[in-house]
């Protein structure tokens, strides 16, 4: 199988910090991974890959300090690795994103399967692999948990939806978005690592990709940031206490009789309190 | 960019009702279409003809349903060539989906090929003095949200956090119902549905009144969790680092991607706080945070903020109220 990964490289989110005077964000010094679903994705892929064989490719859109992160989707066990960069990719929006990564999917004669993570923990907008099977005119299946190949040209793909599972059966090449966190993610092979480091990371940029100009970065994404402000958040008591764990319960308990919780016939039963009560 | 297309809400199916979410969108988009002075639309798709009163008693001024038997799962080919059809052909400003899994399938798809913007997940929708529709959503890290418009593309194509807008109450309705009956068969459906497993005991936590929320400073000792909760009369909820890490699963994530709750009180165990979560308690009535660090945000978007380690603390909850 020809198996595409698209990785996105995000800030980590515990590290972003909001400067309140310019409300703009402040990522100086902030560290940046790959995006914890996208490595799920990429987990799927090399299993697939295990059992069928194939090559895993992983596809990322960034300026060129994101080679290293891909080197590490290598050093994860990815065949090769192709890094879309170009100032004009840049200000995308999630129209002008697929694009752009479809269009680098095309570069490489397209694909059997394109996975990628359900959703980035920066953007979350949950919305590029559906516009990346639109543009390549592949089918798809979004928010899966599990993933099969049962038969040359079919994908069996499983939707974890509000209220159950849906087990789907698609036809080659898809798309495929892969919740995080529903698989256990290898870690770096080490043995890769150090050819990983030497691995050619394929750099491509507008103008090689073909792609439209109109199409890709801010001229291609139809959404504009019209404003920021201030989350309007419910005034709270904001009361800040440090305390002993024993002080710290009975703190807590005080707050949740006043209101009112648990009442008294809702408790469940302990050990003192028959349930027959 | 007012056109008189309309604003139009997509009506999601599951069995035999409207998704919660579509009925709580149609509410607001009563204030949203009277801002932009255009009529409210309402579009659904599905196996049963007979629905479009009950949109038109929650608010649409008109109201199209799309109806054939085999609409009675959702597929993404089908569904999205048949919104193509009529977006198409009436050119609405604007069309707001309700943020399911299955409405980002539709949303994500039906964007790229009317080649128009999308915002997704939004907690708020405003109509600016412009004229313009715009959809508010939290930004990164905390603290901020951006302000999306999409000026010059139609539709502007929006997803709804289900849970931040109150569900309407109905009104005798009369909107005009249009019935559209495409011919369809199996061979146009993008898929084949091999298996379908309902959830065994669903957990909703928009209805829960009480909830134990746990996060990264869990160390995904949730069994602890579940034991206070069980105390309680609770629940249990989730960040999203938590539910990817596969502490406990993503139907218990709270916050910008997982559910927006609304209840009595809200313990909050080892979360920083940001703003991707802190959505989805903010309409709780009381928040009490614990957390090792007195810089962490969620203390912000508490009433009671506790300085310490969760898990002592806890496991003396545990105790105390046990032995009531």
């Amino acid at each position: 199988m020809r198996l595409v990964v698209c990785l996105k490289v995000v800030p980590r989110p515990e590290e972003v910090r909001v400067d309140r005077a310019t409300k703009t964000l402040d990522r100086a010094g902030v560290r940046s991974v790959i995006n914890p679903a996208d490595l799920t994705a990429l987990e799927a892929a090399l299993r697939l890959r295990e059992l069928h064989g194939g090559r895993v490719t992983a596809l990322s859109m960034g300026p060129p300090s994101f080679v290293p992160y891909l080197r590490v989707a290598i050093a994860v066990g990815a065949d090769a690795a192709v890094l879309l960069s170009d100032r004009a990719f840049g200000g995308a929006d999630t129209l002008a994103t697929s694009y752009t990564l479809a269009a680098g999917v095309r570069s490489m004669g397209g694909a059997d399967l394109v996975l990628c993570g359900d959703e980035s923990s920066d953007g979350g907008t949950s919305q590029v692999p559906q516009g990346v099977a639109e543009w390549l005119g592949y089918s798809q299946a979004t928010y899966v948990d599990r993933l099969e190949h049962p038969s040359a040209g079919t994908v069996r793909a499983r939707r974890v939806l509000e209220d159950g599972t849906e087990t789907l059966e698609l036809p080659l090449p898809a798309v495929v978005s892969v919740l995080g966190g529903t698989t256990e993610v290898r870690f770096v092979d080490y043995d890769r690592w150090a050819m990983a480091q030497a691995a050619d990371v394929e750099v491509i940029d507008a103008t090689s990709l073909g792609a439209d100009p109109g199409s890709i970065g801010l001229r291609g994404s139809p959404t504009v940031v019209a404003g920021l402000r201030e989350v309007h958040k419910p005034g709270r008591r904001r009361e800040l206490v440090t305390l002993e764990p024993a002080a710290a319960a009975v703190r807590v308990e005080e707050a949740l009789r006043r209101l009112g919780v648990p009442r008294s016939e809702e408790r469940s039963p302990s050990p003192s309190e028959p349930s027959s009560a | 960019m007012s056109g008189r297309g309309g604003v139009w809400v997509y009506a999601e199916r599951r069995g035999d009702a409207f998704r919660p979410v579509s009925l709580e969108i149609l509410g607001r988009a009563r204030e949203v279409a009277e801002g932009l002075g255009e009529p409210l639309v309402a579009l659904t798709a599905g196996q049963d003809e007979g629905v479009g009163d009950e949109l038109a008693q929650y608010g649409a001024d008109q109201v199209v349903v799309i109806a054939h038997p085999l609409l009675s799962r959702y597929d993404t080919r089908v569904f999205t060539g048949l919104l193509e059809r009529e977006l198409r052909a009436h050119s609405p400003s604007v069309l707001l989906l309700g943020a399911t899994r299955d409405g980002q399938d539709l949303a994500g798809r039906l964007a790229v090929r009317l080649r128009t913007g999308l915002t997704a997940h939004v907690t708020s929708l405003e109509v600016a003095s412009d004229h313009r529709l715009v959809g508010w959503v939290p930004g990164f890290g905390g603290g901020i949200e951006a302000g999306i418009t999409c000026p010059d593309r139609q539709p502007s194509i929006v997803t709804v956090r289900p849970g931040v807008f109150p569900m309407p109450t109905p009104g005798p309705g009369g909107g005009a119902v249009r019935v559209v009956r495409p011919s369809l068969d199996e061979a146009e459906f993008g898929s084949r549905r091999i298996a379908f497993e309902p959830n065994g005991d669903a957990v909703d936590l928009t209805r829960s009144d009480v909830l134990v929320v746990g996060g990264r400073g869990t160390g995904g000792d949730f069994a602890r969790l579940q034991r206070l909760a069980l105390l309680i009369g609770g629940e249990v909820g989730a960040t999203r680092v938590a539910a990817d890490a596969g502490w406990v699963e993503h139907e218990r994530m709270i916050g910008q991607t997982g559910v927006v709750t609304r209840p009595k009180v809200v313990i909050v165990l080892g979360a920083s706080g940001a703003v991707q979560f802190t959505v989805g308690i903010d309409k709780a009535g009381y928040v009490i945070a614990v957390n090792r660090d007195p810089e962490a945000p969620i203390f912000e978007a508490a009433d009671l903020g506790i300085v310490g380690d969760l898990a002592p603390i806890v496991d003396q909850l545990v105790k105390d109220l046990g032995a009531v």
